[in-house]
């Protein structure tokens, strides 16, 4: 653990001297010179630091992975490869995704645009992504935004909106805010992308395997960055220091680093332990390793859990999932993650691992207070675990200001079985109305055993309203949280209901 | 056409062109202010003390134990100061307050070796406080009488007879929220002491002329021994016009006291927190219609939230009551205005700059009364448009008011407005659970400052020796794509490729006395003036052409780079070769430019003249989808039809319609500033003080089918090359959102209901106007429904 650690940027290979442990990658790049990405909001929210990382793949041994360079501590790079916005081009020569933002006023105050780049450069290079480019000239001014480009390539997802006949989802840009161009041009322009040319080297690079982690010890003025090899020895630190803070993705840490002034003696990165990054789907539990992201989760399950399928276009955005894990979901404890209430709809469980051996708790045991648990300091969150097979009825039901990118003021997530017509077993939980997530089991009771009809559901719907403690803030007043309950089930009877005919609810509510 | 206004032949003018740092900003290559820190050697930085108070006297202050933070280099306090202890240019802004007048406000600030060092420095100082009362919200201030500045009131005609005779009079009162800019790039500035004691400082501003002075007086120097430079701002939106003169000057009073280079750069947190946003208004009013839904009368007092100096609030609330008529003849008016003094940030200029407000009082005020009227809201805001033969409450003609009609017919045609309002009413009838509603609003807004001695402008044109061109002016860059309209006006002007043209950073040492690049008319101001110099060089080419070519000097025309005569006959000559015969002939070849705009005249005391050049117009339409269940909606599609004038840059020009739009919907809809207005310890605390609690439009917001066309015919004779200012007018375009989100909310509820909806319009407000709507059409009565929820 004693190598001197170092970062490949733009191709070339530089020690990371010097660096404190909370040092973040964006402040190390900046003060490096490198200062295309820009601190728009320290907090992974805006994008206008995101630059491209070399990660492990899903559909290629290494993926170009776009991430929140002001949350990831440099430190956490050690041995890997980044690329930043003055990598991929030069104004002499620019890469495609520049030459398209470019010329077609994807930048105004230019300010998020490096950041844009980046987020857009790891859509470009997206293994599996399929299809042809918008037909140019949208570009001439006229500012007809229409996607009128109909999918004319094979297995191409279907095109609308928010998905380009080339196959960008635009959901890559979901973590990046411009203030200026109101994005209908940073949209032409991820349409209009073709393929990688044949000699591209950053697709190339896909090609080969990723970077191995690197066992890492940064020591500066008294603070500690480690990365241990293996689970084992992350558990023996975790014994020797009581005091320390285990990180994986940093998007909640490193929030704390730089908006609070938070600054832990003693880190421990757990991300790449290859103990936690296993993801198994057998005949009756789906384990999903602690550590891996949700993109990673997302593309490796590739739908086969519902209810997850429909939390992961919610979850925060592409730039968060590409580095937030499950289990630091989990383990940051908090009311409003957006896992916990579907996890707890899936009847889910944790693993916990420590030096003693390994336990299994109930997520619905997990939680005992605001931001507290049953795991003990010297425990890891090892795994999930779903059991099978899934309920057949579900829903993810996440109430906020804005679509993309935004934290719950309240969420539900739903599974249901319905036989013959009645509510055969139902789990609910529920994100936003009390100090932990929690599971509304007055309402669960209250459909269990009862025909899957409107009545029903009107009358546990009035049950679900009274469930939690809901508060007002900033997000929604405590009236609009319980109403959001309230509404929730006829919304997802009104989705689900056991009727193909238009409206179930209509004679009551209209 | 005007000699202002006429383009030559082949102009450069008019060609859409992307940014003129579009590659750079795609690269990262491109600077801004806080970019050079890495590029200074051995500069410190900044970092505020800030009050944690709302209101309270600062009973002692000792910077004594920062000191003995390993790195902290100097804390500066008011003891420091050598010039004037304020930095607004009302003196009502103390630099280091004795005062906390709002929280968050900073009482001094920390120099550290490392930004790590100063941040602990500044929590190292011990301040004592003792807390005062403070007012929060605007009702608390009205309550209190607590106003500060000027009491406008604008009047024509007979207000109370015009109401005492309506066929129809109504009357509410309508709060609604201001914005927070938020920049992407925060407020920062880097100063450094050059030569022979000169002052220089980088600021993100987009006012160099004043934080010049701002930063003299604080020092106690002339203005000529300070320099502000403005390389490019990462967005700024009125949010750069007057705050960044505080942090200038402290980053300029640090590096004269330590002799190094000092950073100022706030966090977002810090940004938020301290600086001035959109002011959120207060308003109440009466209006009356006669049977044809003509608006016959209209009263109206206007209280905008100032927080807790006056900054811009004067004329921010000028322009609001000047605005309150937004497109349509309202015979008979009285509007009052008043600025309440609130203990919050400093509200400020905001694009659109008090205008917004006053239109979105009119535009709500129709909204809500269209159903009571029975009139459809699309055709009662068409029946009550200007005529050109109509003048403004303060009694300016509308010129071109005919525009408004031409753009209305043009999104209402190419929109296919009447046939998707009969689709909306057919989905909406089939859809108990979610419904649509499709809206049109206009905009008129007038452009020039109010203030006329703000509309002049400067230039400085260079022309070197190899024919390659060098320009300055005023203008400051913050992603309006400024200086690629003014390149295209000097390469039209002097007739060479756009190529042959360069433009240097905005500076005070090479254009005095600028006004701020605001109030959209920085292509107007500007392009002018780089025209004036351009047209002076190019006249003494001419005549050293004419000599040349054997024909007069009226006779010769610069085109791409070769000169000629209007004969065929007198051959050529290429501009590099003509520039070096000029140069051997000792002709000037580079000249300063000026400009100031003719035939404005305005009494602020009366609120009556013609403060405007010209109108600009516009018109949307907007159609959205709302689910019932949750009050969340989707923009379906926008159409727009600006009049831009004859666009100098029509990628530009499309590209701040598009943006103003959004920004716009993000007023309205989106963006929640939400302050602490209980009675807790964290009273007065803005509570959305970061991106992931104030949301901004993200790619979500953004319409599905979005279509924006320039006016056509639309020259304008009193701006450069017949151009219009486009940077403000399309925010307001907007309302669309808004009055298409109370149309869908009313379809919940029985045919002719009126909504109240809450301003922001964010899915809970939109939920209530729906709720409420849909329980009107419930026989059962409802469960008790909470109160409309006022944001603010």
């Amino acid at each position: 653990m004693s190598s001197t650690p170092t970062i490949t940027v733009n191709g070339d290979e530089v020690p990371l001297a010097g660096i404190a442990a909370h040092t973040t990658t964006l402040d190390w790049l900046r003060e490096r010179g490198l200062t295309g990405a820009k601190e728009g909001c320290a907090e992974g929210e805006c994008g206008a630091c995101s630059v491209l990382v070399a990660r492990p793949g899903t559909d290629a041994p290494t993926e170009w992975t776009a991430v929140n360079a002001c949350l990831v501590p440099v430190a956490a790079l050690d041995g890997q490869e980044l690329v930043t916005s003055e990598g991929l081009g030069t104004s002499s020569d620019l890469h495609p995704v520049q030459q398209e933002i470019a010329v077609r006023g994807g930048s105004q105050c230019g300010f998020c645009t490096p950041g844009f780049v980046c987020s857009l450069a790891a859509e470009f290079y997206r293994p599996g992504r399929t299809g042809d480019a918008t037909p140019a000239g949208t570009g001439d001014g006229t500012g007809d935004g229409t996607v009128n480009g109909t999918s004319r390539g094979t297995d191409v997802a279907p095109c609308d909106h928010e998905h380009g006949p080339n196959g960008v989802d635009l959901h890559a840009l979901s973590g990046n805010l411009c203030r200026c161009t109101g994005y209908r041009p940073i949209r032409d322009a991820a349409f209009a992308l073709g393929a990688p040319e044949a000699d591209d080297a950053f697709a190339a690079r896909q090609a080969e395997p990723p970077p191995a982690p690197r066992p890492t010890r940064v020591a500066v003025d008294g603070a500690e960055f480690v990365r241990p090899q293996s689970l084992a020895e992350a558990l023996d630190l975790l014994v020797a220091r009581p005091d320390a803070q285990v990180v994986a993705g940093s998007t909640d840490w490193g929030v704390e680093v730089n908006i609070r002034g938070r600054r832990a003696p003693y880190v421990v990165a757990v991300d790449r332990l290859p103990e936690l990054r296993e993801l198994s789907y057998g005949d009756d539990v789906v384990e999903i390793g602690a550590a891996l992201t949700l993109t990673e989760i997302e593309r490796r399950l590739a739908g086969r859990v519902p209810l997850l399928a429909e939390v992961f276009p919610q979850f925060a955005s592409r730039l968060i999932r590409n580095s937030a894990t499950i289990g630091g979901n989990i383990g940051t404890g908090s009311p409003i993650g957006d896992t916990p209430p579907a996890l707890l709809a899936l009847d889910a469980e944790v693993v916990l691992a420590s030096p003693r051996g390994e336990r299994v708790v109930p997520l619905a045991d997990y939680f005992t207070g605001y931001r507290q648990s049953v795991r003990s300091d010297d425990e890891l969150i090892k795994a999930v675990r779903l059991p099978l097979p899934l309920a057949p009825l579900v829903g993810f039901h996440k109430i906020a200001k804005r679509r993309f990118d935004d934290i719950s003021s309240v969420a539900v997530g739903y599974a249901l079985e319905v036989a013959d017509g009645v509510v055969a077993r139902a789990r609910i939980g529920l994100g936003g109305v009390a100090a932990t997530p929690l599971r509304a089991v007055a309402t669960e009771d209250a459909l269990v055993g009862r025909p899957w009809t409107e009545e029903t559901v009107r009358r546990a719907a009035a049950v679900l309203a009274g469930e939690g403690t809901p508060m007002d803030d900033h997000r929604a007043s405590a009236s609009y949280r319980s109403a959001m309950l309230g509404q929730s089930l006829l919304r997802l009877f009104h989705t689900h209901g056991p009727a193909d005919g238009p409206a179930p609810l209509q004679e009551v509510s209209a | 056409m005007s000699a202002l206004s006429e383009r030559p032949e082949n102009p450069i003018v008019g060609i859409p062109l992307p940014h003129e740092s579009a590659a750079l900003h795609v690269t990262g290559e491109a600077l801004y202010t806080d970019d050079l820190v890495v590029r200074t050697a051995g500069a410190l930085h900044a970092w505020p003390v800030q009050a944690p108070h709302t209101h309270a006297l600062v009973t002692s202050l000792r910077p004594e134990p920062a000191y003995d933070v390993p790195g902290v280099v100097r804390v500066l306090t008011a003891a420091d100061v050598p010039g004037v202890n304020d930095a607004g240019i009302k003196h009502d802004e103390p630099l280091f307050p004795t005062e906390v007048m709002f929280h968050g406000h900073a009482v001094c600030w920390v120099l550290g070796e490392t930004l790590e060092a100063a941040r602990l420095g500044a929590e190292a100082v011990e301040v004592e406080y003792e807390p005062l009362p403070a007012l929060v919200t605007v009702q608390e201030a009205i309550a209190a009488e607590s106003f500060q500045g000027a009491r406008p009131h604008l009047e024509r005609g007979d207000v109370d007879g015009a109401l005492d005779d309506a066929a129809h009079v109504f009357e509410g009162e309508f709060e609604f929220a201001g914005q927070e800019h938020f920049y992407l790039e925060t407020h920062a500035s880097l100063a450094l002491v050059d030569e022979g004691g000169q002052v220089l400082v980088h600021s993100s501003t987009q006012h160099p002329s004043e934080t010049q002075e701002i930063v003299a007086h604080v020092l106690g120097l002339p203005s000529h021994a300070v320099t502000v430079q403005c390389l490019r701002m990462g967005g700024a939106f009125g949010g750069k016009e007057m705050q960044p003169h505080g942090y200038a000057a402290i980053a300029a009073l640090g590096a004269t006291l330590t002799g190094r280079p000092v950073r100022l750069r706030l966090n977002r947190t810090q940004d938020i927190t301290m600086s001035g946003k959109r002011h959120g208004f207060h308003s109440t009013w009466r209006v009356g219609f006669d049977d044809e839904g003509h608006v016959v009368g209209l009263e109206a007092t206007l209280t905008a939230d100032g927080g807790w100096s006056l900054d811009l609030s004067e004329p921010v609330l000028a322009r609001a009551l000047c605005h309150i008529d937004n497109a349509y003849w309202v015979p008979n008016v009285r509007v009052d205005g008043r600025i309440a003094r609130t203990n919050k940030t400093s509200q400020t200029a905001f694009r659109g700059f008090g205008g917004p407000q006053g239109m979105l009082v009119m535009e709500d005020i129709l909204g809500r009364c269209a159903p009571r009227l029975g009139i459809d809201p699309v055709e009662l805001r068409r029946r009550n448009f200007y005529k050109s033969h109509h003048t403004t409450p303060y009694g300016q003609p509308v010129r071109h008011a005919d525009r408004l009609q031409a753009c209305w017919d043009q999104v209402a045609e190419s929109g296919e407005v009447a046939r998707r309002r009969e689709e909306v009413a057919e989905f909406n009838r089939r859809h108990p659970h979610t419904k649509r509603g499709l809206a049109m609003t206009p905009v008129k807004f007038g452009i020039s400052f109010n203030l006329t001695a703000f509309n002049q402008a400067g230039a400085l044109v260079h022309v070197y020796k190899d024919g390659s061109v060098l320009i300055n002016h005023g203008g400051t860059e913050m992603g309006q794509g400024l200086h690629t309209k003014m390149l295209q006006v000097a390469a039209t002007t002097l007739g060479v490729p756009l190529e042959r043209v360069r433009l240097a950073p905005t500076r005070t040492d090479k254009v005095p006395n600028t006004s701020a690049t605001a109030a959209s008319s920085g292509a107007d101001l500007n392009g002018a003036a780089i025209k004036n110099a351009c047209e002076q060089i190019r006249e003494r080419l001419a005549q050293v052409a004419g000599g040349r070519l054997g024909t007069s000097p009226r006779d010769v025309r610069f085109d791409a780079g070769t000169v000629r005569g209007l004969s065929a006959a007198s051959g050529t000559i290429g501009w590099d070769e003509l520039v070096n015969t000029a140069y051997h002939q000792r002709v000037q070849l580079w000249a300063a430019g000026f400009y100031r705009t003719e035939g404005l005249h305005w009494d602020a005391a009366s609120m009556r003249g013609e403060p405007f050049k010209y109108f600009a117009y516009g018109v949307a339409a907007a159609e959205v989808e709302v689910d019932g269940f949750t009050g969340s909606y989707r923009l379906r599609q926008v159409d727009i039809v600006h009049d831009v004038g004859d666009s100098l840059s029509p990628l530009i020009d499309i590209g701040q319609i598009e943006g103003g739009f959004v920004q716009g919907m993000g007023w309205l809809t989106l963006e929640d500033l939400r302050w602490d207005t209980s009675d807790g310890p964290g009273r007065g605390r803005l509570a959305t003080q970061a991106a992931s609690t104030y949301k901004l439009p993200s790619f979500s917001e953004m319409p599905e089918v979005f279509r924006v066309a320039l006016l056509e015919k639309a020259h304008e004779e009193g701006a450069v090359y017949g151009s219009k200012a486009v940077g403000e007018p399309p925010l307001m375009l907007a309302f669309s959102v808004r009055e298409a989100l109370r149309e869908a909310a009313a379809a919940f509820g029985p045919a002719g209901t009126s909504i109240e909806l809450g301003c922001p319009a964010t899915p809970e407000a939109v939920f209530w106007a729906l709720d409420g709507a849909r329980a009107a059409a419930t026989p059962v009565p409802p469960d008790p429904e909470p109160a409309l929820v006022s944001a603010g």
